[in-house]
């Protein structure tokens, strides 16, 4: 552990990060796993390494996620 | 079509009500952009109809067009509030932005020299460009696709690839 987890945690990439583009093209499935309870990196691994890394994205996630509990 | 319409205004205020703590828009501006993503939101789904594979709810899929819409207005709209120039040098506030605390400068101090060298002498001017402007400028990444008129996917993977390079400098250096 450095003394800088921050900068280590922003720095660190996945290579499973499949990137915005087919996050997005998902993202409905992905809430809907969400929303049924399931493990959604079981099925998209790729999609959950990408929404823990791009801000953006993930915000984009949350605004679906709320709008379909709403 | 005009129930679908009414729905995705009503999502597209609520998702603005739920971003207005980051986003900072109120009044008549605020009215526009929710209503102008609801319009563009309904224009896409009707042009990409054929495209619902039946994988989701159809207003799961649909609401993803208004969500997606907003993000995209409230980058352009970051444009249109003047921005004043940072002061001084963009590294010096890069330790306080990561938690690094000025008492436990003398531990940190290196390992910024680091940073900074890597980011002159391992990235593409492209690469450094972005860097530049999300990291030491806190300008938002949908923002800096309006302003080098690119997509998302284009500069999250200039930085995906910015920060591999960036990591694997400092690691080889040992300071992660």
């Amino acid at each position: 552990m450095t003394s800088w987890p921050k900068l280590e945690s922003f720095l660190q990439t996945d290579p499973r990060d499949v990137g915005c583009e087919q996050a997005l093209a998902v993202l409905h499935i992905y809430v809907e796993l969400v929303l049924a309870g399931e493990d959604p990196e079981l099925r998209l691994p790729g999609v959950t390494a990408h929404l823990s890394a791009c801000g953006p994205c993930n915000e984009d996630f949350e605004g679906l996620l709320a709008a379909v509990r709403a | 079509m005009s129930e679908l319409h009414r729905l995705l205004v009503r999502v597209a205020f609520r998702e603005l009500d739920r971003r207005r703590r980051s986003s900072a828009i109120a009044g008549p501006e605020l009215d526009d952009i929710g209503h102008q993503a609801a319009d563009d939101a309904l224009l896409a789904i009707l042009a990409k109809l054929d495209q619902f594979r039946g994988e989701s709810k159809f207003t799961t899929w649909a609401y993803r067009f208004v969500v997606l819409e907003l993000s995209m207005k409230l980058g352009r709209h970051f444009w249109r509030v003047p921005h004043p120039p940072p002061q001084g040098d963009e590294w010096e506030r890069l330790p306080d932005r990561f938690g690094m605390s000025p008492e436990s400068r003398a531990e940190w101090i290196e390992m910024i020299r680091a940073l900074r060298q890597a980011v002159d002498e391992e990235l593409t001017p492209h690469q450094r460009e972005i860097f530049s402007a999300i990291v030491l400028r806190e300008v938002p990444l949908d923002a800096l696709v309006v302003q080098l008129g690119s997509n998302r996917n284009a500069i999250y993977k200039a930085m995906f690839d910015a920060r591999r390079k960036l990591r694997q400098s400092l690691a080889a250096k040992g300071y992660v």
